[in-house]
């Protein structure tokens, strides 16, 4: 069904039911995200989407359009709001963007850019959280993880339909846990998919670095907001 | 010792969503989870061991590796703090030779371990041996508790020298005390004739018992204060093959205890609430989600369901009533307090971490498995029962416009009568500091630590109802002599520990507020630092997935507003440029740490 919605003011038409962070982008306002993944359930952990919705903060991932919604999504409270969430991210992992092989196409680097994020309001944690190095091709580097459960959610044994990657623990200390039997089985197709998949750089391909010329790479050539947004590269 | 995967397997149908019973079978004959037998259940139901470890790694009383042979959970509560707590943890040390959170003592006899809020406000300090519980610990009492264990007696034994049957009420009684204050209306007033109330029940048509709901007013009493009524009938509504009723007994505010004692008290009427649900929204299966800390009602819960079961009040064709069967089972949780919140509470019942799910759907729509669930509080199923007895007219004539009926309070803290209550919503917060014998009062924690710390000067006349007080059941009584800063770190600490983890703005903010107020607590925090931890009080608030992140700042913000002295009282000026949290002295002090650290790697 075709309904109306605001988005900071302006009328625009989607179908209901559509996520209101891709109705926003669909209507040319860029929301960041980091969990979510088009097409794919919705997960709804990182709430780097957040927005408000008939006046409530809401993540735009995991509410649907409906008839008559008051979205905003620029405000300056909203922003900071955003930007505080990254924040988070950045002091609560280690993420030291120029020595990283995802640096350049990582989701988490282009959001923080696309915000001009040059600090944190908190102090940097620096935890000491141990690699996982015993599979034959994949590599987790769980400093860089943002915990957002792409890779438990969306990456499977292909003949068992197992989880490869699983949680363990809760809380701030909760983690990410890779079933060494199984990722081992996993095609190398497979495996550059789960690197992909991965919005930061803690699942890497093992015997892969830099790959890519710097000011080639993802992000560099066509910026995140550029392709959320479906406009060319600038 | 040697139950092995197969035969825990077999116990429980290879069923998943039985995890959590499986895993209780396994640790309760090995002591903890081994590893081959995790890795059975995993082939067993055709997952990986990672997965059962997903699953057993989130909740505080399941332990993949092994302990002493008693594991000792001291609770850690504001209340136990306040009677004696640090004594009874220092002789505990003392006596078994462990250290708290550290490895079994030299013999292996002994863990000692920290936990929340037990449900025991009105007895603490209080501890839990295995599932034994032991209340009003004093360090002599923890003395002779030890030396009886590592006599070779065993922790039932000590608890229960007579042997009462666990099925009793005798021994939920010998083990806990109840402290009920008053009786009545709605609550522990006289026996009821729980098969005359069903029998009448079901002559009504189910739209019939749904109106009555909807017209007495009741609201959830969990907290979240939703329309009862108006959740039945959604529920009622929505499409499903099968639809579930759950009683959510995972009491965990700390501070609240009414549930264990409806539980203890009237098992019957939370149960003839259930079955009412059950008739009112077309359900045919059961579940009370019972928490782990109240494992020592489980046989006595067991007893009333099956003497439910032959009184025909439970079962297939019920009274005769073809196609209305309905059973009720127990599903014991393993230790989280998000599990009180109703999708979290779901997914462990289905055998998952207590993960908060996406709203909507709500589970009304789809809940367990998946089906419309109809999930209410132990005290909200007991009320029900009352308001079809004496109709809804009785019950919404007590309380407030708003708030119909009574609530229980467990009140605890520094007053004469710790124990339950029951008043009319709409009761003074004067009114009840006077019923309990309130001990020179300055502030309550309504609400537990999720809801406000008010101030008994400023707020005294305001009423607890949904309009003004909103109350779960937890009252705890502050008296003037008590470090308000140190309770709100103590709470804010509880939430950092007991959030899931799944989404940043809880994972990472609160343990952020916790660091401010440590900061606060050091005079290193001027009034700038408290400016900002509002406004991330805010974002967690705001952006967070489930109530826990958008209650868990509330310690922090409510002593803010009420007693703005405690923290003014600690603020550091700052001098020139230098944050205020910036310790000159420290950072020198490091230095000559460093320099004396290379002078010994040089020598």
């Amino acid at each position: 069904m075709t309904i109306q919605l605001t988005i900071d003011g302006e009328v625009v038409t989607t179908t209901e039911g559509t996520p209101l962070v891709e109705v926003a982008a669909a209507n040319g306002t860029y929301v960041p995200t980091l969990c979510h993944h088009p097409g794919s359930p919705c997960l709804g952990t990182c709430r780097v989407c957040a927005v408000r919705v008939n006046g409530a903060i809401a993540a735009s991932c995991s509410l649907g359009a409906r008839d008559g919604m008051v979205v905003e999504v620029n405000t300056p409270e909203l922003r900071d709001l955003r930007r505080t969430i990254v924040e988070m991210l950045f002091v609560e992992g280690v993420h030291n963007c120029p020595s990283c092989e995802k640096s350049g196409r990582c989701q988490l680097q282009a959001v923080a850019l696309d915000m001009r994020l040059e600090g944190a309001r908190f102090p940097y944690r620096y935890p000491d959280r141990e690699a996982e190095h015993d599979a034959a091709r994949i590599w987790l580097e769980r400093d860089r993880c943002i915990f957002c459960q792409r890779c438990v959610e969306f990456v499977r044994d292909r003949e068992t339909g197992k989880k490869i990657f699983s949680i363990s623990r809760r809380g701030e200390r909760a983690r990410i846990e890779l079933d060494v039997e199984l990722a081992d089985a996993m095609p190398p197709e497979q495996v550059a998919e789960a690197v992909d998949l991965c919005p930061v750089g803690a699942i890497l391909a093992k015997g892969v670095g830099y790959d890519v010329p710097i000011g080639q790479r993802r992000y560099e050539a066509w910026s995140l907001r550029n392709r959320v947004l479906g406009r060319r590269p600038s | 010792m040697g139950l092995d995967a197969d035969a825990v397997l077999t116990r429980h149908g290879r069923d998943r969503t039985r995890l959590l019973d499986m895993l209780w079978d396994i640790q309760r004959a090995w002591g903890h989870l081994p590893e081959d037998v995790v890795a059975g259940i995993a082939e067993g139901l055709g997952t990986t061991a990672n997965d059962i470890r997903e699953t057993a790694s989130f909740y505080h009383f399941f332990h993949t590796t092994p302990g002493g042979r008693y594991r000792i959970y001291l609770a850690d509560t504001v209340v136990a703090r306040m009677r004696g707590y640090d004594e009874v943890r220092a002789r505990l040390e003392q006596e078994t030779g462990a250290t708290f959170g550290g490895p079994p003592d030299p013999t292996g006899s002994f863990s000692l371990l920290d936990t929340p809020c037990v449900g025991l406000s009105d007895q603490e300090p209080a501890m839990l041996v295995d599932s034994v519980v032991f209340t009003r610990l004093r360090p002599g009492k923890v003395a002779d508790i030890i030396a009886q264990l590592r006599a070779g007696a065993t922790p039932e034994e000590v608890a229960n020298p007579a042997g009462l049957p666990h099925d009793d009420v005798a021994y939920v009684d010998h083990l806990v005390e109840t402290n009920v204050r008053t009786k009545g209306p709605v609550f522990f007033r006289y026996p009821t004739d729980y098969r005359s109330l069903i029998r009448d029940c079901l002559v009504l048509t189910p739209e019939q018992i749904n109106e009555r709901i909807s017209e007495s007013g009741l609201r959830g009493r969990g907290g979240a204060g939703f329309s009862t009524g108006l959740k039945w009938q959604l529920c009622r509504s929505a499409r499903g093959e099968r639809k579930h009723v759950i009683c959510n007994a995972d009491e965990g505010e700390p501070g609240t205890f009414k549930d264990r004692v409806l539980l203890t008290r009237s098992p019957k009427q939370v149960f003839a609430g259930m079955v009412i649900a059950a008739y009112a929204i077309g359900a045919s299966n059961g579940i009370v989600y019972l928490r782990a800390e109240y494992s020592y009602l489980i046989d006595y819960l067991q007893r009333q369901l099956d003497e439910m079961r032959a009184d025909g009040l439970l079962g297939p064709a019920m009274m005769g009533r073809k196609g209305f069967d309905f059973d009720i089972r127990l599903q014991v949780g393993g230790g989280s307090y998000v599990c009180g919140e109703e999708s979290a509470l779901i997914e462990s019942c289905e055998g998952h971490r207590g993960t908060p799910r996406l709203k909507p759907p709500f589970p009304a729509q789809r809940g367990f498995l998946g089906e419309p669930t109809c999930i209410d509080n132990v005290e909200s199923f007991a009320t029900i029962a009352r308001i079809l007895e004496e109709g809804p007219e009785w019950f919404r004539a007590m309380g407030t416009a708003d708030s119909a009926g009574t609530r229980l309070l467990s009140v605890a803290g520094d007053c004469s009568r710790p124990g339950i209550y029951e008043v009319e919503w709409g009761t003074t917060l004067s009114a009840v500091l006077e019923l309990v014998g309130a001990q020179d009062p300055m502030a309550v924690q309504v609400a537990g630590p999720s809801g406000e710390c008010v101030s008994v000067a400023a707020d005294g006349a305001r009423q607890i109802a949904f309009e003004d007080l909103a109350c779960n059941g937890a009252f705890t009584v502050y008296g003037a002599q008590r470090d308000l800063l140190g309770i709100v770190r103590e709470h804010l600490k509880f939430f950092v520990d007991e959030s899931c983890g799944i989404c940043v703005p809880c994972r990472v903010g609160n343990t952020e507020l916790l660091r401010g107020v440590d900061r606060v607590m050091a005079g290193h925090a001027a009034h700038a630092d408290l400016d900002e931890m509002v406004r991330w009080s805010q974002i967690i608030r705001g952006a967070s997935r489930c109530g826990l992140g958008a209650t868990s700042p509330k310690p922090f913000l409510s002593t803010l507003q009420r007693f703005p002295d405690i923290y003014r009282s600690r603020f550091r000026t700052p001098h020139g440029v230098m944050l205020a949290s910036y310790d000159l002295d420290e950072a020198l002090a490091g230095y000559d740490a460093a320099m004396r650290e290379l002078e010994e790697d040089v020598s």
